[in-house]
């Protein structure tokens, strides 16, 4: 657990990942935390079930930026199955920790990956 | 950028403290002449902490801060009013975006049966006097209310509650903590029993503060011990930092109105040039507010993520924001005003000093829009 943020933190929030939206996606997921007020949103291309480019939005903190993108660079190229595995702590040990407090927002990117990938399988129905 | 965060110790005030650490060290209760050059050097502080407010020496007493003096006002008037014989009065008035100093003291003090009325503020942060009056019965023995707002500056009515005090027999304490070396402070003139003064904010040392006391008011005290301060806060005197303190009243008073000028010049210039962003607006009131004080909010973005990219850029700011409080709430002062969660989030304060220049306004002016702007890509619910 770390106290404050992390350098890899601060590089995701100063430099972020895949950030933007994709027009035509093949999936969207937006999660809000009501507690706190972030919202999130991922567009995700997908390709013989695996995402082939992904993109993210977020209004939010920091850590909220940084786990945002910090997740869309560890699921790129990954099947959908292994991407919907994603968990919080997979996103937050990725980024050398998080506050207690900002645990979170971690949780956050990966629900609105999860969300994203539901809407392509919804769509695809 | 974050003067009501903090300042620095003014140059003249370090020089005025050093020789009380090793040279002057003397205990200021002691008998000999160590001792009492100390207490000399304490009670010419007293006579500079009371210049600034027109109150006489021996009403002011040296605590370690804000916070204690909030905590001694309050208390210390609720505990005494409990300890008179036949007092069934437990009724106090406060206001809602008071500093958790005296907003924590109020809740502390519901726990033991002392009723508090929280007034509401109007949506520039002034409180409703009418309400005040309405809520006062025969029970009310204290009435707090800040004299001006920590986070957006907002000067409250401090006369006309004073006036409302008085006529009533209440007892009035204002945390005056933002307020001093900014707005002519006269306890007779306001009607002021007691008030909070802090030293850090206004160029003295950290650790130590102030509370007036009106000569005929009784506190019971929260530190017992030696009897210090005629027995209202046991603790050997804090010489260096009390004369820090005092130097600092000393210097805010002989630089009142150039300090006052210098900083409404400053503050008006930036209020002007961040307004130009899009759906950018001032919080707090548009003349009733603190010389340093400049309280925005952003549509769109939220308010840690753009102090920490500020810092990035060497500016140092603070926000109401949920996501930069411990507790995961918005501010307290903005929901007071009738701000959303979300709107409390993209705020920004920016406050200014004895120190800032035209130079850092002028730089914050040109960063800040860059910022927004960033911020704004990177957020879903900006579709500009």
């Amino acid at each position: 657990m770390a106290d404050f943020y992390t350098e890899k933190v601060m590089d995701h929030f100063r430099n972020p990942r895949n950030m933007g939206e994709i027009k035509d996606a093949d999936g969207v997921g937006t999660v809000g935390n009501p507690q706190c007020g972030d919202i999130m949103t991922m567009y995700i291309k997908v390709k013989d079930d695996r995402i082939i480019d992904i993109k993210f939005k977020t209004f939010g903190c920091t850590a909220a930026i940084a786990s945002t993108s910090i997740a869309t660079e560890m699921v790129k190229g990954k099947t959908l199955d292994e991407a919907y595995k994603l968990t919080r702590d997979d996103v937050a040990k990725e980024l050398g920790g998080l506050p207690a407090i900002k645990m979170h927002c971690s949780n956050l990117a990966a629900d609105a990956l999860r969300k994203a990938i539901d809407d392509y399988k919804k769509k695809r129905k | 950028m974050d003067y009501a965060a903090t300042t620095p110790v003014d140059k003249e005030v370090i020089k005025e403290m050093l020789p009380y650490f090793d040279k002057t060290y003397g205990n200021a209760s002691s008998i000999h002449t160590f001792g009492r050059d100390a207490f000399d050097a304490v009670e010419k502080a007293r006579e500079q902490v009371a210049g600034i407010i027109n109150a006489k020496p021996d009403e002011i007493i040296f605590t370690s801060g804000g916070s204690e003096s909030d905590n001694l006002a309050i208390k210390g008037v609720a505990y005494k009013n409990k300890e008179k014989r036949g007092s069934e009065k437990n009724h106090i008035i406060t206001c809602a975006i008071e500093h958790p100093a005296v907003l924590e003291v109020c809740k502390h003090l519901e726990k033991q049966d002392f009723n508090v009325e929280y007034i509401p503020v109007d949506k520039h942060g002034l409180i409703n006097i009418d309400e005040l009056e309405n809520v006062i019965s025969k029970d009310t023995f204290l009435i707090t209310v800040m004299f001006a707002n920590n986070e957006i500056g907002t000067i409250e009515p401090i006369e006309q509650i004073g006036k409302i005090a008085k006529k009533n027999n209440i007892l009035f304490h204002t945390d005056a903590v933002q307020a001093v070396g900014k707005v002519p402070i006269d306890v007779n003139k306001q009607n002021i029993d007691l008030l909070s003064i802090s030293s850090h904010k206004i160029y003295g040392p950290k650790g130590v503060g102030a509370l007036y006391i009106r000569k005929g008011v009784s506190i019971a005290p929260l530190i017992h011990g030696g009897g210090h301060e005629k027995g209202f806060r046991s603790s050997t005197y804090n010489t260096p930092g009390i004369v820090g303190l005092g130097k600092a009243c000393e210097l805010c008073k002989a630089r009142f109105t150039k300090d006052v000028n210098h900083m409404k010049k400053l503050r008006d210039h930036l209020i002007k040039n961040i307004l130009k962003i899009e759906e950018s607006y001032l919080n707090g009131h548009p003349t009733k507010r603190l010389c340093n004080n400049s309280h925005f909010r952003f549509t769109a973005i939220e308010g840690e993520s753009l102090n920490l990219m500020l810092d990035d850029k060497g500016i140092a700011g603070s926000t109401g924001s949920a996501c930069s409080s411990k507790k995961l709430q918005a501010s307290h002062v903005l929901l007071g005003i009738g701000l959303k969660p979300e709107e409390a989030h993209g705020s920004l304060r920016l406050t200014l000093g004895r120190y800032s220049t035209l130079d850092e306004v002028e730089y914050v002016s040109e960063v800040l829009p860059d910022t927004v702007k960033k911020l704004r890509t990177m957020s879903p619910l900006w579709n500009k």
